[in-house]
């Protein structure tokens, strides 16, 4: 007998996903692909117009304010530690802020007092002494618990920038609750899912299951505690979502749960938007509500996403030039059956852009497949020379390891959506590593403290000639990246026991599978650097220039040489050859929880400070000056365009640094192809004569 | 065999359909007041190349140039005739579109043969008049141009797809008279496909400095996109009047 779905899913069809928790199943069984064109898209209401200016004004007020509005110092930010807060109650339409107001910024000290006590002073207010005393007392943070494992070498390792960002002061962020998982189906059932798990994590207590039952409980607390928030808002989230603006809302509040628990280095949303229109497809279908009704949902949800705002001090804010949140949405991509994941919804996320005016945050990232339908396709070039708002990410290469139903964190990790969650690993600054290589462990800068050159790493033997030799400084910095490596994968380890510790993400966790699978993010800096200085060496000649310390502070190069982003595989080889090499060095290292190691060349921003703490490099760079970002080409020196310094950084293998390659890339709009005003195409004489014969 | 090039671009997106390889061919006769490529006008300096190093650096890209080609481009390309010919003739034998992008300059009946054995390899022709008045061109560029226009009716006798390209200088061609009168020859051309109307603008000044040379157009403003259009507008204008008058031949 076929088992009676619940109310809320009347209409839905069934599946995998009625008897376990299995979002994937539930969109495969019940999305509406989308192959046509924008022209159904609606404008937005008057509500809607009018609620973002309101936003508009509190953007402005916090600019005026010095970039805060305003900011909460006494009470500890927890899943539902604040009454509700709304912009305008009467026309909201998706409703909810971190704390009891619109932008004011919670407090969130689990990570660490300090950056929360230095964010607050920052702006001009002071965290309650009760709460600092109540933290720097009874109640440890992850900051804490990190320096107080940090070895010496760790320490002085990050105190000379070779291992730089790491997420040992704030949250570590990087993960993806699926919280979709709330709108299909209510908190009860999932708690009642939780509670099967626990239960079936007994017989010898290892740590392994102690720790993992303990997260468990903490996870069913979360879940509790999501649902009273939601009840301040007047809501039962308790069952499953019954309407669009149910499931959009169910969806919103488990989002905005994790953002009040955690102050993550990149909060972000997952994968919603083809999820989210099967509810607005069944509503329409059952003529519940109209295209304008469906697209104020979204409008009004991304508004609230625009909205998310953590307390951050301003050196944190320098390493990622700005305040991100990385509020990072996930849109279409194609199915593993080959259809597309493509749906109406998908344009109205994007069209968002042209409703409310473009935005950084969300962060909207179009999954790109060469096969997604062509007036997507269409609409999301159109959109991007209009907002140039959002980002694209090559769902072809992905769709091969992680499914159909995965997500992108922060700007480029991918991981399954509640199934695959990752440790974030900042970055190791290869380019200085090199330096250290050729000085045997020797910082190249001088110590303003000491006046001396620290040694960091290990006393190999330094260069001695004055020429660098291309065999004898590969051999030398491939010993450096190996100690380099294990040192880097070993204060990880310390990191991420420390925050599942003292700052366990437990909401978020909540909403994945009992087994996950864990990434050990690590990331690389100086990649391009790397691969000059190295070429350069191989290909020119590059004199040693040794400073009163005898240490090697700068170079002289003598004849040119290949430089990487011009499709040259002489240089480009080596690029490979490093990435290859380095990330088999992580993996020959023990990582926390069985964390399966992966490598990221992705710094968008913080290349400009890392490159502030980086001497003189064989490549001609000059201290000071920024690394490239990400897998870039070194500014300038890829000389044949864009498809040459694109072919160069394709030759990555993803394989080997799957958390990610970023190429940042910008060109003014004249070089992407005519103007159509002063551009006649498609000029055929004979038909311009018969037109002149009336 | 091998040529002199100045260099190459492996994203062309203005100079001819789809993404395109680019080369630069060193050296040039002309001497075109707003050249903004002066860099390239001396003859057997640059990169010495040979058609298959160019190809195989079109190999190694083609999957960013699938939709468009290889356009020659320069200086002044045919001034290397015998090298653009093999390097065309060589791209076609791989299925390549093939584009150049000439002043025309070099064209004369003497050379006729040659050039029958280039358009045999070559997809589409972009010309670029400099000026249609023929006193006036003198003073721009330092030549007639008699050649130039026989060289877009012999691609039209050929039938070859033609690109007409055309730069508005503010006080030199962005003049209503001119204007249309060229529009009046191009309308001659049953091979037309495209007419490119580009602003003129002042980029090239920083190659001046650096070369050490004197820029001639200082002081002349960058014409306007507006100004860019209104000149498309009017050359238009001229190019009817010729259909129109033929109509009326006919």
């Amino acid at each position: 007998m076929a088992k009676v779905m619940p109310s809320e899913w009347e209409g839905f069809n069934g599946g995998a996903w009625t008897s376990t928790i299995d979002v994937r199943d539930f969109i495969q069984k019940n999305y509406t692909p989308y192959e046509g064109d924008e022209s159904f898209l609606a404008g937005p209401t008057d509500a809607t117009k009018q609620l973002w200016d309101q936003v508009l004004g509190l953007f402005q007020q916090e600019r005026e304010n010095g970039g805060v509005l305003d900011m909460d110092t006494k009470i500890v930010s927890t899943v539902d530690s604040h009454d509700a807060g709304y912009l305008n109650k009467d026309i909201e339409k998706i409703v909810g802020f971190q704390t009891d107001k619109p932008l004011k910024r919670s407090l969130q000290p689990f990570g660490g007092i300090r950056m929360a006590e230095g964010a607050c002073k920052a702006y001009g207010y002071e965290v309650d002494p009760e709460i600092s005393f109540i933290f720097n007392k009874y109640r440890k943070t992850h900051n804490t618990g990190v320096f107080d494992v940090y070895t010496p070498e760790m320490m002085s390792a990050r105190h000379n920038a070779i291992i730089t960002g790491l997420p040992d002061a704030y949250g570590r962020g990087r993960i993806i609750g699926d919280y979709r998982r709330v709108a299909l189906y209510g908190v009860d059932r999932l708690i009642e899912d939780k509670q099967y798990q626990k239960s079936t994590i007994c017989g010898t207590m290892t740590e392994d299951k102690i720790r993992l039952r303990e997260e468990i409980a903490e996870q069913v607390k979360a879940l509790k505690a999501l649902k009273n928030m939601a009840a301040k808002y007047g809501y039962d989230i308790s069952k499953p979502a019954i309407n669009a603006q149910e499931a959009i809302q169910w969806t919103y509040f488990a989002y905005l749960g994790a953002v009040k628990d955690q102050n993550g280095a990149a909060m972000s949303l997952g994968r919603t938007s083809t999820f989210i229109d099967i509810y607005i497809q069944r509503d329409l279908d059952n003529g519940v509500i109209t295209e304008e009704q469906a697209q104020e949902y979204i409008d009004h949800f991304i508004m609230k996403l625009r909205m998310v705002k953590f307390a951050r001090t301003p050196e944190y804010n320098a390493l990622f030039s700005g305040d991100p949140q990385w509020v990072t949405e996930s849109i279409g991509g194609m199915g593993i059956d080959g259809r597309t994941l493509v749906t109406k919804s998908s344009y109205r996320y994007l069209h968002t852009l042209e409703n409310l005016g473009t935005a950084p945050e969300p962060n909207l990232t179009v999954l790109w497949s060469k096969k997604l339908p062509e007036s997507f396709k269409r609409y999301c070039a159109k959109l991007s020379i209009n907002t140039s708002s959002f980002q694209y990410e090559n769902d072809d290469l992905m769709r091969v390891t992680h499914g159909d139903d995965y997500a992108i964190a922060c700007c480029v990790s991918s991981m399954r959506v509640g199934k695959e969650m990752q440790f974030f690993g900042a970055r190791a600054n290869l380019a200085k590593c090199l330096l250290y290589a050729i000085n045997g462990g020797v910082d190249e800068r001088v110590d303003a403290k000491t006046g001396k050159h620290n040694q960091v790493g290990p006393k190999y033997r330094p260069v001695t000639d004055e020429y660098l030799d291309y065999d004898d400084v590969m051999d030398k910095y491939t010993d450096m990246m190996r100690w380099l490596a294990g040192l880097y994968v070993n204060t990880l380890n310390c990191i991420h026991y420390m925050h599942d510790k003292y700052c366990y993400e437990a909401l978020q966790m909540s909403l994945h599978d009992r087994d996950v699978k864990r990434y050990f993010a690590t990331g690389i800096a100086g990649l391009s650097v790397v691969a000059d200085s190295l070429s350069a060496i191989k290909y020119a000649k590059v004199k040693c220039v040794r400073d009163e310390f005898g240490v090697v502070t700068d170079f002289d190069i003598e004849g040119d040489f290949p430089k990487y982003g011009n499709n040259d595989d002489r240089v480009d080889e080596i690029a490979v050859e490093i990435l290859n090499k380095f990330m088999d060095m992580v993996r020959s290292n023990h990582c926390y929880r069985n964390g399966v190691p992966t490598t990221s060349i992705l710094t968008i921003t913080s290349n400009v400070v890392y490159g502030k703490k980086t001497g003189n490099t064989p490549d001609g760079r000059k201290m000071g000056q920024p690394l490239a970002p990400g897998a870039n080409p070194m500014h300038g020196r890829d000389t044949h365009g864009a498809a040459a310094s694109m072919a160069s950084v394709a030759k990555l293998p993803w394989s080997n640094a799957q958390d990610g390659i970023s190429n940042t890339f910008t060109v003014i709009p004249d070089a992407l192809g005519k103007d159509s005003g002063v551009f006649a195409g498609d000029i055929d004489i004979e038909s311009i004569r018969e037109s002149m014969k009336d | 065999m091998e040529g002199y090039i100045h260099s190459t671009e492996s994203f062309g997106t203005v100079d001819g359909p789809g993404i395109r390889f680019v080369i630069f061919f060193q050296g040039c006769p002309m001497r075109c007041q707003y050249c903004h490529n002066p860099d390239t006008w001396k003859l057997n300096v640059g990169e010495k190349r040979t058609v298959e190093s160019l190809l195989e650096e079109y190999d190694g890209l083609k999957e960013f140039l699938k939709s468009g080609g290889i356009t020659a481009t320069g200086g002044e390309p045919l001034m290397q005739m015998e090298f653009v010919t093999e390097l065309f003739r060589e791209a076609k034998k791989r299925g390549v579109h093939t584009c150049l992008d000439s002043s025309g300059i070099m064209f004369n009946e003497s050379k006729k043969a040659e050039f029958d054995e280039l358009m045999k390899y070559t997809d589409l022709i972009m010309l670029d008049i400099k000026h249609i008045d023929d006193e006036e061109h003198k003073k721009l560029t330092g030549h007639s141009n008699k050649n130039i226009l026989a060289f877009a009716e012999y691609t039209r006798d050929l039938g070859k797809e033609l690109w007409i390209r055309h730069v508005v200088v503010p006080g030199i061609t962005l003049n209503e008279k001119y204007l249309k009168e060229l529009g009046y020859f191009i309308g001659g051309l049953d091979n037309l496909k495209a007419l490119d109307v580009l602003p003129y603008h002042t980029m090239g000044i920083v190659k001046y400095e650096q070369l050490g040379k004197e820029y001639p157009l200082a002081g002349i403003e960058p014409a306007t996109k507006e100004q860019a259009v209104w000149a498309k507008n009017i050359i238009f204008e001229g190019l009817k009047e010729r259909l129109r008058d033929e109509n009326k031949k006919d």
